[in-house]
């Protein structure tokens, strides 16, 4: 690859998990080492969630012509924890008859599997927590566990409007997650690797979707609607209208487990956000273009982290813009939209980039 | 084939539409600054100013003597749709006949609908819209108002 | 649909599905509670109950005299409060015989027309937020405080105005009128396009209301169905055309009316209905005669025994009122002919077959205001 200016962090995580090596024994030295790695995550996924909730009410408040949280600090910034402080003190309502074990647990699912997704994607040259060879492959499969976590809410509630939703919920995500596969094939066809840290690599003389002009973008719109049908959002929320069928299949939940799905939502939102900008939009490879070195070398004076903070950053723009804009679509155009539009279209596409990659009439 | 394109066409009338109404909410976005149209309330009480005919109860102006304008006629109770206003009223002694004076003149704030029948039918004018609108209160009886402030009388000058 | 809608009987009636919704919901506008029997997601058969707002307005009417009843009218069908106030007004100076003065005819129809532009702004807005378009709530609402201001400068109220009094109006126009209400028209003009562009072209708003809850013109004469919802199925029903009353002789415009009879048919007959209303406001505004703003009328108004009907149109249908009276100063009795009662009756007609979404998008192109149904 060309001469990256771009600091590797490989060498300080290399250098920490050396000491903890050096001091510990092995045992403990690989459980301190996840103990970090864990409560890293553990605050990045916090903070982030209170970032995100806060940054959607101002920018839906700007879109609707007023000011959004503006009192509870400057420019409103700790809203959102008082909301969280408010959500932690409200009284957990014990359901009779409803399946406990299951009720209590669905929550933690949904969260688990965001959390094992955020895992594998890399934030800057060598800081993930793991590189699998397998990389896209795994986001894929552990992302799909959050289905479970849905299904089991709405069945142990005891509601008939939370079975509805939740049965919504469950066709809804589980026809979309075939978009998402052969959408991030094409850049998997494209760049010949499933490993997340080189697909970044290989976007280090120009980004997928320059590179692979207009397949690519296709594969991008494609990707952002099933993603954003995937995480229940924007005009695919039937699952959780609140002038349908109450909320769906949280209406049973209270307290710190509504606020558990309440984060679940905007942390599968910015999973997918990080995998489109991964994929297709170069991760933390700064906007190289072909051949303008000088072009180039500003451009890698900027942080790689920054670059990718900010494109993912976009990407979540873009998708509350839709959701505050469309009206609903009903279940049927729902999935009239995914197995008669999306898939057929996807179906075509990766069979013209598997073309094109074989004759090389890509960038 | 027509079929085909039919389906294109759709695809790509569809996205135009879909374009096109995100064009509208992010050009709000973008000019938010500009385009903002809510006010920040309880700041802004100094500067807030009602129209002049805002109804926002009854009230009897006074002039700067302490002197209103009511004759304890008792027209307004009479016009009143739903009980609103009662008149007390009393008899004096005026230059040794006797008259009949306003004692007190009771408005139920709570059972008011704004209809200003008693404003416009008042043949002294006593009456009046007044501009207050936060009347919220924690104990229900204080919305029960006596219009006539103590110790004021009947003015004798002609209201113009 | 056959076998959909027809009765069940023994293991499948014991499995039938039923659901409320309302009286309190997000998309039933007010308490109105209705008993949805469901299979899956169809809509079986659907049963209104009423009456979770009845205040006895009619009942009373009969201790108020005509000019306390004015105050009543307002809160029957609120966003058609003038309108509403008109209607006893034409009938006390009909049967008394009373010439109102030129002026206060044109202020009679401009305030309406302002109304029903009033009227229209919040159903779109709820339409947009019904169906999941939560920011055209904002829009409707943000357009619509201009008609508000307007209103409150010079009737002193913004909802419940009262200013309608048999024999003219309460007070004459405030000196700012003409032109704000010039400004307003200037200003909405290049609005509404806007909401064109953001809800009525949207695909997916054509997908849920396209072909949704038709009704044909049989039906819409068959249940007494006025207003846009019925002329969105072709039925001319328009009372300011058929009996013109106060300045509506003096105007030209068009009765807007669609043959399709679906959501989306309702839906563009009530934004082309925005677009008459401003050519009307246009016409007039500018040629208010002068005068005074109410006719001398006896302090003490007893209608003459007798009964007697009026009918004006309401920015959801005809109001019919209808009073009897035995000489004495309040009437003996009075009946409303609500039009959004007579609307509701069809709901559970056009719905069946329809899906539970489908059923919000119904209601809301209907636009009911439930006050109205429990008077």
């Amino acid at each position: 690859m060309k001469d990256l200016w771009i600091y590797d962090f490989t060498s300080l995580t290399a250098a920490i998990e050396s000491w903890l090596e050096s001091t510990f024994p092995p045992f403990w030295a690989v459980t301190f080492e996840m103990v970090i790695i864990g409560l890293a995550f553990l605050l990045f996924y916090a903070l982030t969630g209170l970032i995100l909730v806060y940054a959607e009410r101002r920018i839906c408040a700007f879109m609707q012509n007023r000011l959004g949280p503006n009192r509870v600090g400057p420019w409103g910034v700790f809203q959102t924890i008082a909301d969280f402080i408010k959500l932690l003190m409200k009284e957990l309502v014990r359901i009779k008859e409803a399946d406990k074990f299951l009720f209590n647990l669905a929550p933690f699912i949904v969260i688990i599997a965001s959390f094992m997704a955020i895992a594998a994607i890399p934030f800057a040259k060598g800081l993930h927590a793991i590189d699998f060879n397998i990389g896209i492959f795994y986001i894929m499969a552990v992302s799909a566990m959050g289905v479970v976590g849905i299904l089991l809410a709405g069945w142990s509630s005891n509601n008939k409007y939370s079975l509805i939703g939740a049965i919504r919920s469950g066709a809804q995500i589980v026809s979309y997650e075939l978009s998402v596969g052969l959408a991030l094939l094409s850049v998997v066809i494209f760049s010949g690797t499933l490993q997340l840290s080189e697909i970044v690599e290989s976007q280090a003389d120009a980004w997928w979707i320059f590179k692979g002009h207009i397949p690519a973008i296709i594969a991008f719109v494609v990707f952002l609607i099933a993603a954003t049908a995937e995480t229940n959002r924007g005009p695919f929320d039937l699952a959780e209208a609140e002038s349908e069928l109450t909320a769906g299949y949280h209406t049973e939940y209270s307290g710190i487990k509504f606020a558990f799905f309440f984060l679940a939502e905007y942390m599968n939102m910015f999973i997918v956000a990080s995998i489109a900008v991964t994929v297709f939009l170069g991760g933390w490879m700064p906007l190289h273009f072909w051949g303008f070195e000088s072009f180039n070398h500003i451009m890698d004076f900027i942080p790689p982290v920054i670059w990718y903070l900010g494109k993912t950053a976009f990407v979540i723009f873009l998708m509350m813009w839709f959701k505050w804009t469309f009206p609903r679509l009903r279940i049927d155009q729902l999935l009239t939209l995914e197995w008669k539009y999306l898939l057929p279209i996807n179906l075509v596409n990766t069979v013209i980039i598997a073309f094109l990659t074989m004759m090389k009439w890509h960038f | 084939m027509n079929g085909f394109i039919n389906y294109i066409k759709e695809i790509i009338q569809g996205v135009t539409t879909l374009l096109k109404g995100m064009s509208v909410t992010g050009k709000y976005f973008v000019t938010s600054s500009k385009t903002i149209v809510t006010q920040k309330y309880p700041e802004n009480r100094k500067d807030l100013v009602m129209y002049d005919r805002f109804k926002g109860e009854v009230i009897m102006p006074h002039t700067d003597n302490n002197k209103h304008y009511c004759t304890g006629c008792g027209i307004c109770e009479i016009n009143c749709p739903n009980g609103s206003i009662e008149i007390i009223a009393r008899t004096e002694e005026v230059d040794g006949k006797k008259k009949k004076v306003i004692d007190k003149h009771i408005y139920h704030l709570s059972m008011c609908t704004m209809c200003g029948l008693c404003v416009k039918t008042c043949p002294s004018d006593a009456l009046a819209f007044g501009q207050a609108f936060e009347h919220a209160v924690f104990d229900r009886k204080q919305l029960t108002k006596i219009l006539n402030k103590p110790g004021s009388v009947l003015t004798k000058e002609i209201k113009e | 649909m056959e076998e959909i809608t027809k009765p069940l009987t023994g293991l499948e009636k014991e499995e039938e599905y039923f659901i409320n919704m309302g009286p309190q919901h997000p998309s039933t506008h007010g308490v109105l509670r209705l008993v949805v029997s469901l299979q899956g997601e169809i809509v079986k058969h659907l049963d209104p109950h009423l009456g979770y707002i009845h205040r006895g307005i009619e009942k009373m009417c009969e201790k108020d005299t005509y000019a306390q009843i004015i105050h009543l009218t307002d809160r029957l069908d609120y966003l058609s409060a003038h309108m509403n106030n008109e209607a006893i007004c034409l009938i006390v100076e009909d049967v008394l015989e009373v010439e109102v003065p030129e002026r206060v005819k044109y202020i009679r129809t401009i305030m309406a027309e302002l109304q029903r532009l009033n009227s229209h702004q919040l159903w779109w807005a709820c339409m947009g937020m019904d169906l999941g378009a939560l920011t055209t709530f904002f829009y409707g609402l943000r357009d619509r405080e201009h008609i508000l201001d307007i209103f409150e400068e010079t009737c002193g109220g913004r909802l419940l105005l009262s200013y309608n009094t048999p024999g003219g109006v309460m007070y004459d126009l405030h000196p700012n009128f003409q032109q704000k209400v010039k400004d307003f028209i200037k200003y909405f003009r290049k609005k509404l396009p806007e909401y064109d562009r953001l809800l009525t072209g949207n695909v997916i708003f054509q997908n849920r209301t396209k072909g949704i809850g038709i009704l044909s013109k049989e039906d819409a004469i068959n249940y007494g169905i006025t207003g846009p919802s019925g002329r969105g199925s072709g039925f001319s029903c328009d009372i300011r055309k058929k009996y013109p009353y106060s300045a509506y002789p003096y105007v030209k415009f068009n009765e807007i009316l669609r043959e399709e009879g679906d959501s989306l048919s309702r839906y563009k007959v009530r934004i082309d209905e925005m677009w008459e209303s401003m050519n009307i406001i246009e016409q007039l505004i500018d040629n208010i005669p002068e005068g005074p703003h109410t006719a001398k009328m006896k302090p003490v108004l007893k209608l003459p025994a007798g009964e007697y009907f009026q009918r004006v149109e309401t920015s959801r249908g005809e109001l019919g009122v209808y009073i009897i009276s035995d000489g004495a100063k309040t009437p003996y009795r009075v009946k409303f002919r609500s039009p959004n009662m007579c609307n509701l009756s069809v709901l559970d007609h056009i719905s069946r077959g329809a899906k539970i979404a489908d059923l919000v998008a119904i209601g809301a192109s209907f636009d009911f205001v439930i006050p109205d149904i429990d008077r």
